[in-house]
């Protein structure tokens, strides 16, 4: 009848827990960590893409005692951290241009294994990470990324998924999920916001260059986002992050709401947490609490127009309908196990 | 400091943190403490989440001691309480309420075997209180007293201490070694005890031990009677006076066949200790039914496991020889006992009343000023204080519910009150801090885990022995249910705000001095406040 005390009950998922050892607990909870990026930037107020690079960076820091050096394609990302002259980036970091951001980081790459060769060792200390938003990395970096990929360059790409363009007004990209509202799909007409049936599921299309490994995470697990940066920077070769990071101005959410909707988003099974190495699903993080995608999207002014007097909630339907397949499909809930 | 610039290139690199973002705002986050629902509702005032949170860390003569500044008998507690702290519990509304009543047994328990002794006064204050009575109430009230330096001393007309916790409480639910020690160690503090003797003239006792102020807490001991028409030859006896000889040498004679009368608590001790004795029938004859039982419901789900059975929706009406007559009642709309008029008859060798007690008023009688109602002494409810300056009453003999929890209550609000008056001052009532509710809490964040049971005695040895039916925790099982606490509305340093920040604004001050926000970058965006597991941060407008 006993259950083995393992853990303080009321913060096993939290970042930090008094009750466990300084090694259990996230990065995040260490004053020690290195805030990579620090404050002072111009995010928006609750920003997720602010806090899922901090959390990424400072796990890869972590990792690599350091030793890291970060690419950056254009976005909000490079746009708020560093305004010339001043920069919230506690790393080695280069902006290049919008769509390159890969190619930069495989540069990086094969300018530090020369160095390490001359240097008589067989690979680099230093290690490098290229990160960008969706729109960089799905639409005009995708073929830099997939060059980086085939070529199995020893970078870890990380993508923070805000699910379209948001520095430059809240346009549509390839990760804008259907339904949605953005400056460029209107709630208009009999099919309003994103259409069904576009866009692209960049994981499962890196999972598909067969590379060493592949992961999803979101802002709102940050025990699961760090354990799969870490397991990142312990293996070589191509390696691609794609973070959930909500975006309270593209999304039209309150700026409190930044976790609960990555974590609702999780949740509902509409964003997939996965791992995969060497195209092959490796693992799943489960549903904890399973949710409707009702929940998540009334939270959301670009879903507005799904709600209300003049409602579709035969769009809805299709929503819970994509939400149900990946459930399916990745096997997002935990079977009863027989006792 | 200027370096060497590429072309285009005029300034120097410089850090964000120039830019002082916290200009943004319009709203900040700010910790509270705010009140759980455990705490709120303990009649003992016990700050049950602050020694929860001691004991989650193991440190359990840290959580016991935290736990004695509000109560002195958490081993009696974890027994006896009714624990109402568990129903209020936010827990109960995601799996089951945290076993708040057995972690405390479990630090009751282990603080006799450590043999952990009670903080005594600091320094004396040449001041002295006379206790009346050693029940519940005035040993709370003279351990308060004691420990803020007054001389006290405690005279109770019985030849032991515990008053109801011994002369009313079965064994089996409260063993009387745990009674003796937890009541060893206020003696300890060094309280005066004197016994057999029956404080007839208050006045008069309190000028003999030259005692400032008063505190009376006799307790209920009077059994009610009721009119039941009756022949000689029938056995009548009362609740409180069978309970009481089940202290004696000699148990009660009640036969094979027992009927006891009444629907409280005490009905259900008696018909419990009639199985005990012996007894093939031990009935139970109530007026009402189930629903309307004042008796707590596990109480008498423990006593029906143990063969006692209830003829709901009944009263006597006569006894003659070993036969009771039962008269059949009906519920009316407004639930009371309407008789019908229907009669059967009930075999018993003895009858024990249980319809409650009253207070012996006669040793009041020569106090001026002390207003009695509904049978019982009327206190001012903030400070326990009787019509008569100087003389406080708690307890059974005051108004309230009457168990010991209750009654340990009122004997620290009166030491409390009986400090302010004694120094001329009036302790004002602190404001009341605000409600920790269940719709504060961010419950995604705590781990799934199910209440721990606690173990009980097997069925055959209940009703053969007076051996107490429910055992404690180990310190695994206390460990874990401890940590099922959710600490509600007080930070527990989950570094949860600190992690989230999109800013880096909160500042981690280190173990045990919590966070603090950096305003000179917190844009106000509220994710702390959201993402706060326990609900202990509050978002307020920003002035100006």
């Amino acid at each position: 009848m006993t259950q083995e005390v393992k853990f303080y009950q009321t913060g096993t998922f939290t970042v930090g827990n008094r009750l466990l050892d300084e090694g259990q607990r996230t990065v995040q909870a260490s004053v020690a960590r290195s805030n990579a990026l620090t404050s002072g930037h111009r995010a928006c107020q609750g920003c997720g893409e602010a806090l899922g690079a901090r959390f990424a960076v400072d796990a890869a820091m972590r990792a690599t005692q350091g030793q890291l050096i970060a690419a950056n394609a254009t976005g909000c990302l490079e746009v708020f951290s560093t305004p010339y002259p001043e920069t919230s980036w506690q790393l080695p970091w280069l902006h290049s241009l919008f769509g390159n951001a890969a190619a930069v980081g495989s540069g990086i790459a094969a300018a530090l294994k020369v160095k390490a060769i001359k240097a008589g060792k067989a690979q680099s200390e230093v290690r490098v990470i290229a990160q960008g938003g969706d729109g960089g990395t799905t639409d005009i970096g995708f073929g830099c990324l997939s060059g980086m990929f085939e070529r199995n360059d020893d970078v870890l790409y990380i993508c923070y998924d805000n699910e379209g363009y948001m520095n430059t007004g809240v346009q549509r990209s390839s990760a804008t999920p259907p339904g949605a509202r953005t400056a460029t799909t209107v709630p208009l007409g009999p099919n309003p916001g994103e259409e069904f049936g576009r866009g692209k599921n960049v994981p499962l299309i890196a999972v598909a260059h067969g590379i060493p490994y592949v992961a999803t995470a979101t802002v709102a697990d940050l025990h699961d986002l760090e354990a799969k940066v870490e397991k990142a920077m312990s293996l070589r070769g191509a390696r691609y992050l794609q973070i959930f990071v909500p975006c309270p101005l593209g999304w039209g959410a309150a700026s409190c709401d930044t976790i609960r909707l990555a974590r609702l988003a999780r949740e509902t099974g509409l964003f997939p947490v996965f791992e995969a190495e060497h195209g092959e699903i490796a693992s799943v993080t489960k549903i904890r609490h399973p949710a409707k995608v009702e929940e998540y999207l009334r939270l959301q002014k670009r879903f507005a127009h799904l709600f209300g007097a003049h409602g579709r909630p035969d769009i809805i339907a299709r929503i819970q309908g994509i939400a149900d397949k990946n459930i399916k499909r990745f096997g997002l809930i935990a079977e009863e196990v027989a006792p | 400091m200027t370096m060497k610039k590429p072309f285009a290139i005029t300034l120097d690199p410089g850090s964000s943190l120039a830019n002082k973002t916290g200009a943004w705002r319009t709203e900040r986050p700010v910790y509270v403490d705010r009140l759980p629902p455990c705490n709120h509702t303990c009649p003992a005032g016990e700050d049950i989440q602050g020694w929860l949170f001691q004991a989650e860390g193991g440190n359990y003569e840290a959580a016991w001691r935290h736990l004695t500044r509000d109560n002195p008998f958490p081993a009696i507690m974890g027994r006896v309480c009714y624990h109402t702290c568990e129903g209020a519990c936010n827990r109960a509304k995601l799996d089951t309420a945290v076993g708040i009543n057995s972690v405390e047994r479990f630090l009751g328990d282990e603080a006799l075997k450590q043999g952990w002794a009670l903080a005594g006064p600091e320094a004396e204050n040449g001041k002295h209180v006379l206790v009346v009575g050693a029940g519940p109430s005035g040993l709370s009230a003279a351990y308060h007293l004691r420990r803020m330096g007054y001389r006290v001393t405690v005279v109770e007309a019985g030849d032991k201490p515990g008053g109801m916790m011994r002369w009313g409480i079965p064994k089996y639910r409260l063993p009387r070694n745990v009674l003796d020690a937890e009541v060893a160690r206020i003696a300890a503090m060094g309280v005066s005890f004197r016994y057999g003797e029956k404080v007839a003239d208050t006045a008069a006792t309190m000028k003999a031990l030259g005692a400032d102020a008063a505190f009376l807490a006799i307790g209920a001991h009077i059994a009610k009677r009721a009119t039941i028409p009756a022949k000689d030859s029938a056995r009548i006896l009362d609740a409180v006076s069978v309970l009481r000889s089940m202290e004696g040498a000699e148990p009660p004679m009640l036969g094979r066949r027992v009927v006891v009368y009444g629907g409280g608590n005490t009905a259900i001790d008696v018909a419990r200790t009639a199985r005990r004795l012996g007894a093939t029938e031990s009935i139970i004859v109530y007026r009402r039914n189930r629903e309307k039982m004042p008796a707590h419901d596990f109480e008498l789900e423990e006593a029906l496991e143990e063969g006692v059975t209830v003829k709901w929706l009944s009263t006597i009406a006569a006894a003659e020889g070993g036969q009771l007559t039962i008269e059949k009642m009906v519920l009316d709309a407004e639930g009371k006992a309407q008789p019908t008029g229907e009669f059967a008859t009930l075999d018993a060798d003895s009858l024990v009343l249980a319809l409650g007690q009253d207070v012996d008023m006669s040793l009041l009688q020569c106090i001026s000023g002390l207003v009695t109602a509904d049978g019982v002494v009327q206190v001012d409810p903030e400070t326990m204080m009787t019509g008569h300056p100087g003389l406080f009453a708690g307890g059974d003999m005051a108004p309230g519910e009457r168990n010991v929890t209750v009654a340990i209550g009122h004997g620290k609000r009166a030491a409390r009150h009986i400090d302010a008056w004694l120094k001329g001052e009036v302790l004002a009532a602190k404001p009341e801090r605000p409600l920790a509710e269940f719709g504060r809490l961010n419950t995604w964040y705590y781990s799934d885990a199910p209440g721990t049971m606690r173990p009980v005695l097997d069925l055959a040895r209940r009703t053969s022995s007076f051996d107490e039916v429910q055992g404690g925790l180990n310190e695994d099982t206390a460990l874990f249910e401890a940590r099922r606490c959710l600490s509600c509305g007080n930070c527990f340093e989950c570094d949860n705000c600190y992690g989230v920040c999109p800013d880096n604004a909160v500042i981690k001050l280190g173990p045990g001095n919590r966070f603090e926000i950096n305003l000179d970058y917190c844009k106000g965006c509220g994710i702390c406040v959201s993402e706060c597991p326990c609900g202990a941060i509050d978002m307020v407008p920003e002035e100006g």
